[in-house]
């Protein structure tokens, strides 16, 4: 059977898609956007009933509503003045709230995230509050909850776009640039996200997850970042000696790579291949053993070469990175 | 009454005229502007012919382009389907948006200007007949060869914003890329020479006394259409030249890395980008004023509300370009000014909607064909408008950009915007080029199937993109709620392809061309010239024009313009010929002599794609060639050009008498020029804008040469600036002075490039180093293109001198080289000054 992405994905917790993300926000970035949206909805839909309503009028109204309608100072009422107040509204609220939620203003008490896109992933680097590196991670972002998250977003390649609908709208990231992104959940849970610009390939499925944890729960994690030590064995020597190594790091080994994700912590990871599998020994083997099937297109090769057996060592080490 | 050229307007009680026309004046006209036959077909310059042409390559791209789209909808049709593989996807997407933007949009109501323009104007063709066949074949050969590209792998995958570095040579290596570059500039170029065509034609070729308020809607829109494109067009041009030059020779204006940036291609795109939807809108909307008030027997209410709103639109669209780029980190401020721009341009779009419902409501009601589509069109412009407004604030949007939402709302304000008032302007006008009019019966159901599947397909949308899925994916996951939206969205795109497909029936059954005689006529009772009676020469006679509504307002109008009553009854002097008129009130000026039929603008037209596309494909030599032929082409087809003709001044009617070869400031050919010339200045505009651009970022590590150079640059230029300027005085001491004078000019101008370029390259600063070398060896290269055109005018210019063929004491072929040259000697100053003046410390 062809593994296909998002087969049991074990990340469908994510949302059912009903509520829409955008009106189903957590946090306090996202939020003021929701209720932004559905003042626009319902003011819009209002706006189209009554263009319909004097399209109707228009049609098959009384002589004396058709004779209103049909002289310049109907156009100048519907076309100029309503739109003009109502709009002005809009824009005043529209700019107030862009230079409140905007990585602007920024306090410094915010929790720091470097998250360089890559094609079709990508990299995720803690930072403490004076912005130096304490552990690096990909495609999944652990938050505490109740706190501002400040996202330096940077490209390794082309153009990419860190979008999580729930906790914030998206932001750009650009060669030569680092864009600033504010984010928080305020409810423990996880969150889906994906790539929003279109970055060739395999772009519809550079998925990832933002996981946002009790400050408690935060605190263990953290702690749990440890590399294991001196493990040996013979899915490590399978790891280093099948060329996994050149492109992949595990802290701790010898495997030092930089091309791929960090691997560190793999098997502690929801999913695989950038948001779209779940992560167990199955679709890792599946994962290794034939990669391109999966998401075609994408930087990691395919491994046929390796026998079953082989293949379930590897993935089984693998899985055990916690 | 004012007069605006000293011509006396009582001049025109004197039509209709009384009494009978000679015998054999209709029989000649008749002769002159004869039926192709056989071969001739290709090399026809009539607009009729032309726009018929033009409209249908458009359409056909419409089909193909939709043919893609339903291959999109099947893929999407359920999550993680394999019927579209991943590239192939791409190449799809991209084609799709690129396909209906540049080769369907644009083009066809480009060609409908061409198409109806003059029977609206009351001309006999547009001023430049042979520039149309020129840019009509030039279109349909490159565009039908970009197309191709997909049968064989090789189409573009970059979506249709083309953005770098993922277009750049080290993420697209393979040629796809240069498919697009030089298949879409190439097909701009072939859109300003329309535009050139359009501008001249509505401003100076009017029926007389038809001034600038009596001249229908869609004329004026067809104007800010075309005033837009020679404003926006030369943005892309020079972005696909930049991408296309820095993939061929590594000069990095976008790379990030060596001093360029990715976001100078985001704003070039975009500044054409953004206006090119109102490009798009205007002239479709002119369309539906027109039809509205025909269908509801009246007239237009708000037609001044309606003028000033497209000329609105046209200005504030400039300004919004950046609404595209809400989430690439721009300060606060920046979005702001782009988000009230890009509400306030909503304004003019209501008055024109308000303006259509007014005139619904005080006309009699009526659901015929167009009127229809013209409803159906309101109810879906309208709703992408809100939509519209919604994106424009910048916080939705940070949650819209980029989604679906946004797929939703642009083809909401698409097909509203255009291909609705497009079908309706196809059932309103095929009457007055088809022997038979289109079924009014199955014209319900197209437009049932179309209204329908259109609003099944892209109301869902607006959902899958508030879920959270992004645009351009080539599949998306289970599980996430989006397999019922998008299910529904495929099911409604394939009704709204049956819809089309009945239409496309409905064509077979009932259009039969008749451009000759024997159309179906006036079926709507519309009131503009173009229902007077016509054959290949347009009208019989010209009428004189006294109110908005000609037609209706004189009862009698079309059998006196039938029976000759009026301008130009007949052919004065023997030859292909039309009235220009002066540009605010339309009073006769002189007679235009058109050239006829050739078939060096299709030998050019193929030429040209050949280059771009040998260009593409790495034939250089190939290219070359073709590039020479081109030229040749091109100098052979104006060779028959710019005559003296025999009768100076000529009766076109009524004893009027007017010349017939006119010379400087009021000819139609120095009108063309300097458009033309606003064009190039537009695009080197552009170039200096990169550089000013590029500069902002990183201005410490820029290099300069000396400035002491730019003295002997400036008189260097100063002197080719004003050799070119007396040529125009001194023709009338022999044609050799202008001929010498032009040496100087383009000798200076010449030398002073080369002493540019060796001071910039002494500073060791090359073209590869850094994005201020790019951008300054850019400005290098235009100003060496621009010479060397201008050098193969001055060499016509000489040819024709030897040949005795310039026209004495002045000649247009010398107004135009002269102006040509005087704007190569100030746009190489300027580069020269601009650049030296961003290097220094």
């Amino acid at each position: 059977m062809i593994l296909r992405p998002g087969s049991s994905l074990s990340v469908t917790s994510a949302g059912s898609g009903w509520p829409p993300a955008v009106f189903d926000p957590a946090g306090p970035y996202s939020e003021p956007v929701t209720t932004l949206a559905w003042a626009l909805l319902l003011g819009g839909t209002a706006v189209f009933a009554l263009v319909l309503a004097a399209l109707g009028v228009a049609l098959f109204g009384s002589a004396a509503l058709k004779a209103r309608l049909g002289g310049e100072k109907a156009i100048w009422i519907g076309g100029f003045a309503f739109p003009a107040v109502v709009l002005t509204g809009l824009l005043i609220w529209g700019l107030m709230l862009t230079s409140s939620l905007s990585a602007t203003r920024v306090t410094g008490a915010e929790m720091r995230v470097k998250i360089i896109g890559e094609m079709w992933w990508w990299r995720v680097h803690y930072q403490d509050a004076e912005g130096r590196e304490t552990l690096r991670d990909a495609n999944e972002l652990h938050i505490p909850v109740g706190k501002p998250v400040l996202l330096e977003l940077e490209t390794a390649d082309v153009i990419h776009s860190f979008w999580v609908p729930r906790l914030g709208g998206k932001m750009d990231m650009i060669p030569g640039r680092t864009n600033r992104l504010l984010i928080q959940a305020d409810k423990p849970g996880v969150y889906k996200g994906q790539c929003a610009e279109y970055c060739g390939g395999p772009h519809a499925l550079m998925g990832f997850i933002v996981v946002a944890h009790t400050a408690e729960d935060f605190a263990r994690w953290k702690a749990s970042r440890v590399p294991a030590r001196g493990e040996q064995g013979r899915g490590l020597e399978l790891f280093l000696s099948s060329g996994c190594a050149a492109c992949h790091t595990i802290r701790g080994t010898p495997a030092t790579g930089l091309a791929g994700p960090d691997l560190t912590h793999v098997g502690s990871r929801q999913t695989l291949g950038a948001g779209i599998l779940p992560n167990n020994p199955g679709t890792m083997a599946g994962w290794i053993a034939d990669a391109q099937a999966i998401k075609p297109a994408n930087r990691m090769p395919a491994y046929h070469q390796l026998s079953a057996e082989e293949l379930l060592a590897v993935s089984e080490y693998l899985v055990r990175r916690k | 009454m004012r007069s605006e050229t000293g011509f006396d307007p009582a001049l025109y009680d004197r039509f209709p005229t009384k009494g009978r026309r000679p015998k054999g004046e209709e029989d000649e006209l008749r002769r002159i502007w004869c039926k192709p036959k056989g071969w001739e077909y290709l090399t026809v310059v009539n607009n009729n012919y032309v726009g018929i042409y033009y409209l249908g390559t458009a359409f056909l791209f419409f089909l193909m382009a939709g043919v893609l789209a339903l291959l999109m909808r099947a893929q999407l049709a359920a999550p993680m389907l394999e019927i579209l593989p991943q590239g192939v996807y791409n190449q799809v997407f991209t084609m799709h948006g690129t396909v209906m933007m540049f080769l369907f949009a644009v083009p066809a109501v480009e060609a409908a200007g061409v198409l109806l323009l003059p029977q609206m104007l009351a001309a006999r063709d547009l001023p430049f007949p042979r520039l149309s066949a020129y840019a009509f074949w030039a279109y349909a050969v490159g565009g039908l060869c970009f197309f191709a590209s997909i049968f064989v792998g090789l189409a573009p995958d970059g979506g249709w914003f083309m953005y770098p570095p993922l277009t750049s040579k080290t993420y697209s290596p393979g040629i796809n890329t240069d498919f697009w570059l030089l298949g879409i500039g190439f097909i701009e170029i072939s859109a300003i020479a329309g535009a050139i065509e359009i501008i001249v034609g509505v401003l100076r070729t009017r029926a007389p006394g038809m001034s600038l308020d009596k001249m229908p809607i869609f004329a004026w829109s067809m104007l800010v259409f075309a005033v837009m494109i020679v404003i926006a067009f030369p943005s892309i041009i020079l972005g696909t030249l930049l991408l296309e030059i820095e993939r061929a020779f590594n000069w990095p204006f976008f790379d990030a890395t060596r001093g360029g940036d990715p976001m100078l291609w985001q704003h070039l795109f975009w500044f054409f980008g953004h206006p090119e939807v109102y490009i798009i809108f205007l002239p479709a909307a002119g369309m539906m004023s027109m039809i509205v008030a025909t269908v509801a027997k009246t007239e237009l209410v708000g037609y001044r509300l309606i003028v000033l709103a497209m000329l609105a639109t046209g200005f504030i669209s400039f300004g919004v370009w950046a609404h595209h780029m809400f989430t690439t980190g721009m300060p606060p401020m920046t979005t702001g000014f782009f988000s009230a721009a890009s509400m306030a341009v909503s304004v003019p779009a209501g008055l024109q909607v308000f303006s259509w419902i007014a005139t619904i409501a005080i006309g009699k009601r009526s659901f015929n064909a167009p009127g229809l589509f013209v409803l159906g069109s309101i109810v879906i412009f309208v709703t992408g408008g809100l939509t519209g407004v919604m994106v424009a604030m910048v916080p939705f949007d940070w949650q819209a950009h980029d989604s679906y939402f946004i797929v939703a709302h642009l083809h909401y304000v698409l097909i509203g915007g255009m291909v609705f008032p497009l079908f309706a302007a196809f059932y309103y006008w095929i009457p007055m080029v088809s022997r038979r009019a289109l079924s009014e019966r199955l014209a319900k159901w197209v437009f049932g199937l179309m209204f329908t599947g259109m609003n099944i397909a892209f109301l869902p949308m607006h959902l899958a993109g508030l879920q959270g899925m992004p645009r351009r994916v080539y599949t998306y996951l289970p599980g996430q709620g989006l397999e019922l939206p998008n299910l529904i969205s495929t099911i409604g795109a394939f009704m709204l392809a049956v819809g089309v497909s009945l239409f496309l029936v409905d064509l077979a059954r009932n259009f039969r061309l008749a451009l000759d005689e024997g159309n179906a006529g006036n079926v709507y009772d519309g009131a503009t010239l173009e229902w007077l009676p016509s054959a290949l020469y347009s009208t019989r006679s010209i009428p004189v024009v006294r109110s908005p509504e000609p037609l209706r307002d004189d009862p009698k109008l079309a059998e006196d313009v039938e029976k000759g009553r009026y301008f130009l009854p007949g052919s004065a002097t023997g030859l292909r010929e039309t009235i220009v008129t002066s540009p605010l009130l339309a009073e006769p000026q002189y007679l235009q002599i058109m050239p006829g039929p050739s078939a060096w603008p299709f030998a050019a037209a193929i030429f040209t794609a050949g280059f771009f596309l040998a260009l593409t494909v790495q034939a250089y030599s190939f290219a070359w060639v073709s590039a020479v032929l081109t030229v040749a082409s091109v100098l052979r087809w104006l060779w028959d050009t710019d005559r003296k003709v025999e009768k100076g001044e000529v009766d076109i009617g009524a004893g009027i008498m007017v010349p017939t070869y006119v010379t400087g400031p009021s000819s139609h050919g120095w009108w063309a020029m300097v458009i033309l010339l606003v064009v190039m200045a537009m695009i080197f505009i552009m170039a200096l804008f990169s550089l000013a651009f590029l500069w902002s970022n990183q201005p410490s590590f820029w290099a300069a040469p000396p400035l002491g150079d730019a003295v002997l640059i400036s008189l260097l230029y100063g002197v080719a600036f004003a050799a070119a300027l007396a040529a125009r005085p001194l023709l009338r001491r022999g044609p050799t002075w202008p001929v010498l004078l032009f040496l100087v000019s383009t000798l200076a101008s010449g030398i002073a490039l080369w002493l540019d370029w060796n001071g910039w390259n002494a500073t060791g600063l090359g073209p590869e180093a850094s994005g201020q070398g790019a951008v300054i060896y850019a400005l290098q290269a235009l100003e060496a293109f621009a010479l060397a055109i201008g050098v193969l005018m001055a060499a016509y210019c000489a040819a024709r001198a030897g040949r005795g063929l310039i026209t004495l004491p002045r000649s247009n072929t010398i107004d135009l080289t002269m102006l040509f040259l005087a704007y190569c000697a100030a746009q190489g100053l300027t580069g020269a000054l601009f650049g030296r003046a961003f290097g220094m410390p």
